[in-house]
């Protein structure tokens, strides 16, 4: 088990040099001046070369990368061209409205999709599940605003339940920030959630086929038993896949749920910085957001290895 | 005791069993012979009532003067396991691969209420010791994927008999596994059956094993029991026609004229495969699994040699290499005086075809025959008179010329199995390799394929490398035979002379273990 988590970190640690070197080299091949291109057509002279000089561009490729690279590493993210403020306090306060967001969201996803797959595969061909799988169709095939809005007007508006938008902040107490980030997750979470629950019911159904499901009904368990002790485990593999990638898309992909909810998260921070070629905004936030792909990645497979005794066994 | 009664079963409108009537008493097999779609596995999944959903059943199953067709299904499930216990045809997959063998074993006792978390325990290392696994060499927290196939058997035996059945079902128990293997988990079975004072329902389709397993026969064909009685008598007098053309199928001597000339055709000498492993600590050498071991011999023209071993013996790997698929870390492979090698030019390739076991897994279901069959043509562009080329391979393997616009799954598996070797032929090689050809098709149309093999041997003057773990197989087919062992060539000769008088420790174990069909 050591020895596969130790591998695993050290394709976790290449991944990010290669991702680091990625990013870094996009924006050194866009054409022209990284300074110029921020400041526009119009820009004079004398701010492109101050902004190069801020940007630190003047010295030579190498030089820049591990001074970018480390800056990184120390946390030192530079400092935004538009907001005049250092990237990393931008990032920091974005993350703690997007992070618990994408949590919740996933949370609700799982919770919610991984019974009803299940559901669905013990009643696979009868009516609950043909009435499942129409709702999941309906899920996937919904915009995640479209929800956002339904929700809205009925939660908010005719039921006031919870905030139509914004966010009070941490400071305001857990209890009104979960409030606030109620409807933002839900509205995120039921795409997902009609997702996963597909793949946890085809998974399901796939290992309802194997020769240890007739073994383990052969001793005796009934298939609801069969279906616990002996298909959950092993149908467990493409969900945790899934629930990796929803992941990473709730971190970054939630950008019109802020839209919509008024949430300063780090989807609306990106935007803005691509919008107002901010390149070292988007830099950052981009390294940023791989880091916690890659590093939700490494997490999905140990999981893998708590889930499956081969993984763990692979010499 | 265990009695079935005018057993039918009809199947989305098509029966499958007709007035199947048996009774096995305690201590007692009945061995159940049929060919695949005879119903041997539906009647054992009718007693178990683990039958697809849909299926209608009449007749009456009763254990111990109880009936089970009366039972809810809840109540099933307390007999199931607990007074039934089954085990099945294929070890690799029939357990958990997430959960440890000790835990497998001890979920018996506790789905039944039988005992509390920490007796299953003790009564799984008792009933795993029963079975062979003693708890030093194999404690309770291996995972399936640790032991070997015959291992795993023994581990699915030990879960069926956790509780001491009245019945045991065994579903082709052995059919998986290499003979030595088998020999070991069919005597266990016999020892468990007549100490424990189990019934046992025994269902194969290799009637050697049932000569060996069985106080009693019923022979199936078609849903029905045609033939049955004590074994001595079944084998004996086969009053019904079915069984005996089985048990002359079974043993069936293909007519063979081969004219094998002197000089070699195929040449192998000194042939070395290895593989690498993983690396033991990051940035050390890679350690090698040597998987051939300095292999030589020569397959002249016209000749069959045969080539047997058991599983992981490297049979399949010398196979790959004489076929140029892999290269050779030692040694060299020449095909009529011409090196084989991965990067060999496609006129050499064309004169070697193969035929593989699972006529099901080598043909792209949504290929034509037609297309299917022009394959090798890749090789060497197609040739002008292609319609007429599949037509003569179609007729040449029995088949017609209109069957070239059919797809596979229209075929049964024989057809398919005929199809593979026109794809062989089409090319017009000079040696075809059979890797298991013939292993996974019923007696009588492994009979019919044999005959086609031998027919067409001396037509076109082939030669074959005939690899098989069936030695009774090998023995009618081939004029020499090699035994492999751990990536060596163990014995060489004349297929009778190794046969009759084997002279190395392993021929002689493998002879020993093959189970025998009984003398006429």
């Amino acid at each position: 088990m050591l020895r596969y988590a130790a591998t695993r970190l050290i394709s976790l640690t290449l991944s990010l040099v290669a991702a680091s070197l990625v990013i870094f080299a996009v924006v050194e091949v866009i054409p022209g001046d990284p300074a110029a291109y921020m400041l526009g057509l119009n820009a004079a002279p004398e701010a492109v070369a101050a902004l190069r000089e801020d940007l630190g561009l003047s010295g030579g490729l190498v030089e820049r990368y591990l001074t970018w690279a480390g800056g990184m590493l120390t946390g030192d993210f530079g400092t935004s061209y538009t907001y005049r403020v250092p990237v990393a306090d931008l990032v920091a306060a974005r993350l703690w409205i997007s992070l618990p967001l994408a949590l919740y969201a996933l949370a609700l996803s799982t919770l919610l999709a991984l019974p009803v797959g299940m559901l669905a595969a013990a009643r696979r061909g009868r009516v609950t599940d043909y009435g499942i799988m129409g709702f999941t169709q309906l899920g996937i095939a919904v915009p995640n605003f479209w929800f956002a809005m339904l929700l809205v007007v009925l939660l908010a508006i005719t039921y006031p339940i919870f905030p139509a938008g914004g966010f009070p902040g941490w400071d305001a107490g857990i209890l009104p920030a979960l409030r606030a980030l109620t409807l933002p997750a839900v509205a995120l979470a039921l795409p997902q959630a009609s997702i996963l629950a597909r793949v946890m019911r085809s998974a399901l159904i796939e290992t309802l086929s194997q020769d240890y499901i007739r073994t383990a009904r052969a001793k005796g368990l009934t298939e609801g038993q069969a279906i616990r002790n002996h298909g959950m485990r092993n149908a467990l593999i493409p969900v945790l896949t899934i629930i990796g990638l929803q992941f990473s898309f709730l971190l970054a992909g939630a950008i019109i749920i802020e839209k919509v909810f008024f949430l300063p998260g780090l989807g609306l921070l990106i935007f803005q910085g691509i919008t107002q070629r901010d390149l070292v905004v988007v830099e950052s936030v981009v390294m940023l957001l791989v880091f916690a792909v890659i590093l939700v990645t490494f997490l999905v497979d140990l999981a893998y290895a708590l889930v499956d005794p081969r993984l763990r066994h692979a010499r | 005791m265990i009695g079935i009664e005018r057993l039918s079963v009809v199947l989305g409108g098509v029966p499958v069993l007709r007035d199947v009537s048996l009774a096995i008493p305690p201590g007692r097999t009945l061995g159940l012979v049929g060919e695949s779609g005879s119903g041997k596995s539906m009647t054992a999944f009718s007693v178990m009532r683990l039958l697809p959903q849909g299926a209608r059943v009449t007749g009456e199953i009763t254990l111990e003067s109880r009936s089970l067709a009366s039972l809810s299904e809840r109540q099933m499930c307390a007999v199931r396991g607990a007074e039934i216990g089954m085990i099945f045809q294929e070890p690799m997959t029939a357990l958990n691969p997430v959960r440890t063998i000790g835990d497998q074993v001890a979920e018996t006792l506790l789905v039944h209420g039988a005992a509390t978390r920490s007796e299953a325990q003790g009564v799984a290392r008792e009933r795993l010791a029963r079975v062979g696994l003693s708890p030093d060499r194999f404690p309770l927290d291996r995972y399936p994927h640790e032991l070997s196939g015959g291992q795993r058997q023994r581990v699915c035996i030990a879960l069926a008999i956790a509780l001491r059945p009245k019945l045991l079902i065994a579903d082709e128990p052995t059919t998986a596994l290499d003979v030595t293997t088998q020999a070991q988990i069919l005597a266990l079975l016999r020892e468990l059956v007549r100490e424990e004072g189990m019934s046992c329902l025994f269902i194969t389709h290799d009637l050697a094993v049932v000569a060996e397993m069985a106080d009693e026969i019923a022979v199936m064909q078609a849903g029905g029991v045609v033939e049955q009685g004590p074994t001595g008598t079944v084998l004996r007098e086969k009053r019904h026609p079915y069984t005996r053309a089985l048990f002359e199928a079974s043993g069936h001597q293909p007519a063979r004229t081969t004219r094998v000339e002197d000089a070699p055709l195929l040449e192998v000498r000194g042939a070395v495969r290895d593989y690498a492993l993983k690396r033991v600590r990051f940035f050390g050498p890679r350690p090698a699994f040597r998987a051939v071991d300095g292999v030589s011999f020569a397959l002249r023209r016209g000749e069959s040699l045969g080539l047997v071993g058991e599983s992981g013996c490297g049979k399949s790997t010398l196979t790959r290499a004489i076929l140029g698929l892999e290269p050779l870390q030692g040694g060299e492979i020449r095909l009529d005086g011409a090196p084989v090698s991965p990067d060999m030019p496609p006129e050499l390739r064309r004169r070697m075809q193969v035929v593989f076991q699972d006529p099901y897994g080598s043909f792209n279901p949504r290929h034509r025959v037609s297309r299917l069959l022009t394959e090798p043509f890749h090789l060497t562009g197609q040739p002008p008179d292609l319609d007429n080329r599949i037509a003569e391979a179609l007729e040449n393997v029995g088949l017609t010329a209109s069957d070239a616009e059919k797809f596979p799954h229209e075929f049964s598996g024989g057809q398919r199995q005929r199809i593979a070797i026109a794809r062989a032929l089409i090319a017009r090689p000079e040696l075809i390799v059979l890797d298991e050809a013939v292993s996974a098709l019923d007696v009588r149309v492994r009979a019919q394929i044999l005959d086609l093999l031998a027919d067409l041997q001396a037509r076109f003057a082939l030669s074959y490398l005939f690899i098989a773990h069936d030695l009774s197989v090998v023995r009618s087919v081939t004029d020499r035979v090699m035994v492999m062992r751990v990536g060596r060539i163990v014995e060489e000769g004349e297929t009778e002379a190794v046969f009759s008088a084997p002279q190395d420790g392993y021929t002689r174990a493998l002879l020993k273990a093959a189970p025998v069909l009984p003398a006429a």
